[in-house]
């Protein structure tokens, strides 16, 4: 940060500079633009094919296509509200989950771990997020699924005759289901939210932590005084943006939802969302039903944009403030 | 600064019993949240080691793939081949790009409002889902070429556009850290700005850089959802990335997992073991460089 800072802004020139010299540095700096600029040529052509692509299912759904869940490609009737359903639900089941233990992750990372715990707890992190998409969704298709059914089933036993949040827990229980696909999605996104959110809280600067201990605050009291009030902003940033990571993921989704798109409150239900059946139909898609995949996709992009936008502008709001605090 | 909160006061006398209990309730559940992220972990490494490692052969490795998933026989040689092509082509594109990039934005446009835009459009790009990369890949290559579009190289763009903002990212941040006093002694001895950025800020970021980009490539060898509408299916070896369809690991493991065939199933443990390790390799060495030649 301060090396930017400190650097001069527009260096000058030496005296002795050659034209051709010039030329040179003229012709290197406009290459460098020219690879930035490229960035804002993709995102420009991919919105604009892909639009283009998916008009003739917007056009022929209208607004159809995001207010009703009847998907029947044979009669060409596309409606994607059940895959947005899907998406919207397995990202939230995969935040309620994964939000906890990347906390918790984090606060001992910063806070607890003694040396060595805390680089082999890194290493457990950065495997997790080593470890390819596919491989979880192989894993969760091929090896979790009878034990996590044999669990639905004893939670449905159990829960679904509790008033009100029992609507969740009814049975039939699937072993591939939004509940498993949210699970799979959590252990995908907690490396995102820990590391992120042990950025902030290392942050926090060492006085006011050991103020609240000087003052007698038990360690819990000290970090939950001094170190999450003060990461609060950062740490929410960090969640979103897992939130728009768990959006876009697709092939583990894709092997564990179990492809069945529904709107229902049955969390162990199979159900489907938008990349899984984009990723599913594809290769067996033509004409309209090809393009009502693509226009899955736009969908998609623009959710996946607002949510990163919203986390961008929160990291972003929270730096300031931590800057200030800081210097 | 731990050595301050290991002290805890938890064990004091004074505390009451219920500030006590909070403050242990506390611990115990964030040694949970550890081991729940942990186990899970483990699990799978277990059955990818137990499941895969049995496939593993010289055969399986170099065979071309089973014409049909039901076959007993076949291994998964092109699917290696064409993992490392479609990775290697994406990162000779996206790694140099993204490198000028970095340079644009660190070097030349720093807090200039261009500069700013793309910076921006960049983390943007990060945000946007892989499988959306390869339905824009899909719309504005393949249906180009009928017939001749599916091709590694237009999966390998696809993961481009994946690595490029990672790599630009990596690469500021790592441009970031070199000292301003090594561009100014450059500057001060005569090199013009350019050279200076070559011959000075660019080695010295370039560990960093270096661990950066092995990271985005390890992050491309694993993607299943660019490359699945893009290169098409192969069963035999393909090492012209510009003609003919190919096949990746991580796609012949998605088209096998569900398959009701048990020789489907193991093939596609054996793929995922072999993908898990090459993406390890990438990734170890990309801590390795990270560590041993980092400029601190």
């Amino acid at each position: 940060m301060t090396a930017i800072d400190t650097a001069p802004r527009t260096p000058a020139r030496p005296a002795a500079a050659t034209p051709s010299r010039r030329t040179a540095d003229r012709v290197f700096q406009r290459m460098t633009l020219g690879a930035g600029l490229l960035v804002l040529l993709i995102l420009a052509l991919r919105v604009l094919s892909t639009v283009d692509q998916a008009r003739p299912a917007f056009a022929h759904m209208g607004l159809r296509f995001f207010t009703s869940s009847r998907w029947a490609p044979p009669s060409d009737e596309y409606g994607a509200l059940s895959f947005i359903y899907g998406t919207g639900l397995i990202s939230l089941l995969a935040l309620v989950l994964a939000v906890p233990v990347s906390l918790g992750i984090a606060v001992y990372l910063s806070e607890l771990a003694p040396l060595n715990a805390r680089r082999v707890v890194t290493v457990v992190i950065d495997l997790l997020a080593a470890v390819p998409s596919v491989v979880w969704g192989l894993w969760g298709f091929l090896v979790l699924r009878s034990p996590l059914q044999r669990f639905y089933q004893t939670l449905s036993d159990v829960l679904s005759p509790v008033p009100g949040v029992g609507k969740l827990f009814e049975g039939p229980v699937s072993g591939l289901s939004f509940a498993t696909a949210g699970t799979i999605l959590a252990l995908m996104i907690i490396p995102i939210i820990t590391s992120l959110s042990r950025d902030v809280m290392d942050t926090v600067p060492v006085a006011q932590k050991e103020a609240a201990l000087a003052l007698g605050a038990t360690r819990w009291e000290m970090i939950r005084g001094a170190v999450l009030p003060y990461s609060k902003g950062g740490v929410i940033g960090a969640v979103v943006l897992g939130l728009g990571r768990a959006m876009g993921e697709t092939i583990a989704v894709a092997l564990v939802i179990g492809s069945s798109g529904q709107i229902t409150s049955r969390l162990f239900a199979a159900g489907d969302a938008l990349p899984s059946q984009i990723a599913n139909q594809f290769n067996e898609s033509e004409g309209l039903f090809r393009s009502a995949l693509v226009a899955l996709g736009v969908t998609l992009f623009f959710f996946t944009i607002v949510v990163n936008l919203a986390a961008r502008a929160i990291v972003t709001r929270t730096n300031r403030h931590l800057k200030g605090v800081a210097l | 600064m731990t050595a301050a909160s290991h002290r805890s006061g938890a064990r004091r006398r004074g505390i009451s019993g219920r500030r006590r209990a909070a403050n242990a309730l506390f611990t115990g559940a964030v040694y949970l949240a550890v081991a729940l992220a942990a186990v899970p972990l483990a699990l799978l490494v277990y059955y990818v080691v137990v499941n895969g490692a049995r496939q593993l052969s010289v055969s399986f490795l170099t065979d071309s793939l089973p014409i049909s998933v039901r076959r007993k026989t076949g291994g998964i040689g092109p699917a290696i081949v064409g993992t490392l092509l479609c990775t290697a082509l994406a990162a000779l594109m996206a790694i140099p790009l993204g490198v000028l990039g970095a340079v644009y934005l660190n070097e030349y446009g720093r807090t200039s409002r261009t500069a700013t835009t793309l910076r921006f459009l960049a983390n943007v790009l990060a945000g946007v889902p892989s499988i959306v990369m390869g339905l824009f890949i899909y719309t504005i290559f393949v249906l180009r070429f009928q017939g001749t579009g599916r091709i590694a190289f237009a999966g390998s763009l696809a993961l481009a556009c994946l690595m490029l903002p990672i790599v630009i990212r990596s690469t500021e941040e790592m441009l970031r850290l070199v000292p301003a006093n090594l561009r100014e002694a450059s500057m001060a001895l005569g090199a013009s700005q350019s050279r200076t950025i070559l011959t000075v800020v660019l080695p010295a970021a370039l560990p960093g850089i270096t661990s950066g980009s092995m990271l985005a490539v390890a992050r491309a060898a694993g993607e299943t959802a660019p490359v699945l509408f893009t290169i098409g299916f192969a069963t035999r070896l393909n090492w012209n990335p510009f003609s003919g369809p190919n096949t990746t690991l991580a796609q012949f493991i998605f088209s096998n997992a569900g398959q009701p065939y048990p020789a489907a199933v193991s093939r596609a443990w054996g793929a995922a073991f072999t993908l898990i390790v090459l993406v390890l390799l990438l990734t170890a060495s990309a801590r390795f460089i990270a560590a041993r030649f980092s400029v601190r």
